[in-house]
């Protein structure tokens, strides 16, 4: 073996066989039930709104990366995650352009623009959300009733009495991939068994909305089930570059979100908050996780 | 006998670690003893510390155990000859941890005939006993190289009251020390009661891995010897989970004492030592043999022949890979020690040192990192709780007050925030630049 040439590294020499992409892919799966719910549901005017929102979501990564002459990171499915998260935060009945338009400002402004992946302070799809909101506010808030062509412009939201059954199945009007309780439930649960999340974060936000409504004298089953509450804590909260990292930050920001939320949903003059909520408690992250990191093992105070 | 609840649960768990796959499949394998090869290249800095001064000189006749190298300086460790034969010059080797240093080349005569001088030691006292670990070349042999008889000496107010025994042997494919718990049960045994009875230890916790039960069958026979009347030798089922055997890490499951930052384990009352550190030590005091021989885990995908094989010190790594079949074509990487914390050798014909435990020789490449995601699994993973990935982010400054904030001198370097990275970040290397980062700035 003269003169062979080896590969000369710092250790370690073994990697876990866990990717950016493997674990993209299983937010996508863990996405899916809800999507096939919201199809169902909605029809195929909901998969067409899904289909553009990915679509141009990808392509708007594909050319931010070009003119900022980096490597393509389409390839880490991030964008298709942020499309189709995206898509499930819209109504079925929205224009198509809008919904490109959302991708685009998702994609464009909240995420490359702050240096691409892992850099945006912000939550892609809900910042586009919310700029769609208050861009189109009646375009958005245009909704299906479930398996017709009827428009509401009611959810559970705005009151009524729905069954549990009726949150569970998502049969009532509302975004594409936010009615089905059952379906998001169970991909949450998926996520939290990859260990792809923790439950820390929908937990403490679920649990502080529900609390908190009921100290209000709202119905905490009504507070949890509907709008986007469930999509909003598991999928939404529980971005990584967005909510903390250590332990106690993810309690303060799964708590903290809870709270918005319930207090624009009782004192606002909008009824959903989950989306505000959480785009709040973004800004926050940095300080929560500077007040949160933890003393390393076998630290001393310093003796003066 | 002791009643069987002598086994000790840990009685902490640091946070973070990972799982890692054991590939441990040369446990099985009795040691193969490798024949002396033409050369030997003892290198003078095989230990923390001063290097040796070389006590021969060309053309000098050595024999097995014959003192070659020394030093005036405290915390060193002498070097002793590992073949018969004629010293046949000096030269300059370069250490796997960058540095370079002295070494004496020793041609063999193929006799492997003792030192006719050596004799078994007897130890009555603790200064004898500390001597004696001096004399024998002993260095920590789980990897670190700290002499072991600085670890052993203590200043007349230290009160010592527990020796942690480390078989914990968590790095994949290693497996040198569970065959050192097969192979020579007696020594263990014997260490363990004399330093025990010298030292004053007021127990004794032999720790191991619950992936290794006949290595831990061993080490309850010893827990359960009649000597230990008082019940003081306790054996404890460490859960098989990396960094499990790093000192800090195996001090805290064994105690719950926290060893704070530049501290050594006798500030907060322990010994800990590494089992075939024990063991060979009292087999140095049985026969007189100083430490001129190593147990070598040769594995990994990349060798021909994956064995234990005994080996003499100043082997060159050529020369081990050749008497365990070869490297196979395929291999791109080989290394000394484990996969997790292992040093990479450039150059085959660097020589065995005696904290080399391994040769891992492995197919794989190396992995693109792309970028962060910020997904906090290195945070989790580090049995520190540092932060790499905020470590990595300061580095690119480089802010050495950000630096410091994070406490980066704290790291280990177990290699577990690289390991789980799914971005294949290199963040143990980036970590280490940062304590050298911090090391200069402190300095200048």
């Amino acid at each position: 073996m003269p003169d062979r040439q080896f590969l000369v590294t710092s250790s370690p020499h073994l990697r876990h066989t866990d990717t950016t992409r493997g674990i993209m892919l299983d937010v996508i799966l863990a996405l899916c039930p809800a999507l096939v719910s919201g199809i169902f549901l909605f029809g195929w005017r909901a998969a067409l709104v899904v289909a553009v929102c990915i679509v141009s979501a990808v392509l708007a990564e594909w050319i931010c990366c070009k003119l900022r002459h980096r490597p393509s990171t389409i390839s880490d499915l991030s964008a298709v995650v942020t499309g189709l998260l995206l898509g499930l935060n819209l109504t079925s009945r929205l224009p198509l352009w809008m919904a490109a338009l959302g991708s685009v400002i998702a994609i464009v402004v909240v995420k490359q623009m702050f240096g691409g992946i892992g850099h945006n302070f912000a939550n892609p799809a809900i910042t586009a959300r919310i700029v769609l909101l208050v861009s189109f506010p009646t375009a958005m808030t245009t909704w299906a009733e479930p398996f017709s062509d009827a428009i509401s412009s009611a959810t559970p939201l705005a009151g009524g009495t729905y069954t549990l059954q009726q949150f569970l199945l998502g049969t009532h009007a509302g975004c594409i991939g936010e009615t089905s309780s059952l379906m998001l439930l169970i991909g949450g649960l998926y996520l939290c068994l990859r260990r792809v999340i923790s439950p820390i974060i929908p937990v403490c936000f679920i649990g502080s909305a529900a609390l908190l409504s009921w100290a209000f004298g709202m119905d905490p089953l009504t507070t949890v089930l509907s709008g986007g509450l469930l999509l909003g804590a598991i999928f939404m909260a529980t971005d990584y570059v967005t909510s903390p990292p250590t332990k106690w930050g993810k309690v303060i920001f799964g708590i903290g979100c809870g709270l918005i939320t319930i207090l624009i949903r009782r004192f606002g003059a909008s009824p959903e908050g989950v989306s505000y909520a959480i785009l709040l408690m973004n800004i926050l992250v940095p300080h929560i996780t500077r007040l949160t990191t933890p003393k390393p093992f076998g630290w001393e105070a310093p003796t003066a | 006998m002791k009643p069987m609840e002598a086994i000790l649960s840990p009685v902490a768990r640091t946070v973070g670690g990972v799982q890692l796959p054991h590939f441990k499949q040369t446990a099985e394998l009795e040691t193969a003893v490798m024949p002396p090869p033409e050369k030997v290249t003892l290198a003078m800095l095989q230990h923390i510390g001063a290097p040796c001064e070389p006590l021969v000189k060309v053309g000098d006749v050595v024999f097995v155990g014959t003192k070659i190298a020394d030093s005036p300086q405290r915390v060193c460790a002498p070097i002793h000859s590992s073949v018969s034969g004629t010293v046949t010059g000096f030269r300059e080797v370069l250490l796997p941890s960058g540095q370079t240093t002295n070494a004496i080349e020793i041609a063999s005569d193929g006799l492997m005939t003792p030192d006719p001088d050596l004799h078994p030691i007897q130890v009555e006292t603790e200064d004898e006993l500390v001597a004696a670990a001096r004399e024998c070349g002993l260095v920590g042999l789980g990897g670190a190289g700290f002499p072991t008889h600085i670890k052993l000496s203590r200043a007349p107010d230290v009160k010592l009251d527990t020796l942690i025994i480390n078989a914990a042997e968590c790095e994949p494919y290693i497996t040198a020390d569970y065959r050192e718990c097969l192979e020579h049960p007696d020594d263990i045994r014997e260490g363990v009661y004399l330093l025990k009875q010298l030292m004053g230890f007021e127990r004794v916790i032999l720790g191991i891995e619950d992936n290794k039960p006949k290595a831990f069958d061993v080490l309850k026979s010893i827990a359960t010897d009649e000597r230990d009347r008082k019940n003081e030798v306790h054996l404890m089922r460490l859960p098989s989970h990396y960094p499990q055997g790093a000192e800090k890490v195996i001090l805290y499951a064994a105690t719950g004492r926290k060893l704070p930052l530049g501290r050594l384990p006798a500030d907060v009352g322990c010994i800990v030592m590494n089992v075939t550190t024990l063991s060979v030590f009292a087999r140095y005091l049985r026969t007189g043999m100083p430490l001129v021989s190593k147990r070598l885990t040769v594995a990994g995908p990349g060798v021909g022949v994956a064995r234990n094989c005994m080996v003499p010190l100043g082997a060159s790594a050529q020369d081990v890979l050749a008497f365990c079949g070869g490297l196979r074509s395929k291999a791109t990487e080989v290394f000394w020690g484990g996969p997790m914390m292992g040093l990479d050798i450039a150059d085959l014909s660097a020589p065995v040192l005696k904290q080399n435990n391994a040769i891992v020789a492995l197919t794989g490449g190396w992995p693109e990192p792309s970028p962060c995601i910020r997904c906090g699994r290195c945070s989790a993973a580090c049995p520190m709780k540092l932060m790499p990935a905020a470590i990595e982010t300061a580095m690119k400054r480089p802010d050495a007050e950000k630096l410091r904030q994070l406490h980066a001198d704290y790291c280990i370097e177990c290699g577990c925030c690289s390991y789980i990275c799914p971005a294949k970040r290199p963040l143990t290397q980036t970590v280490r630049l940062a304590k050298s980062h911090l090391r200069r700035s402190q300095n200048a």
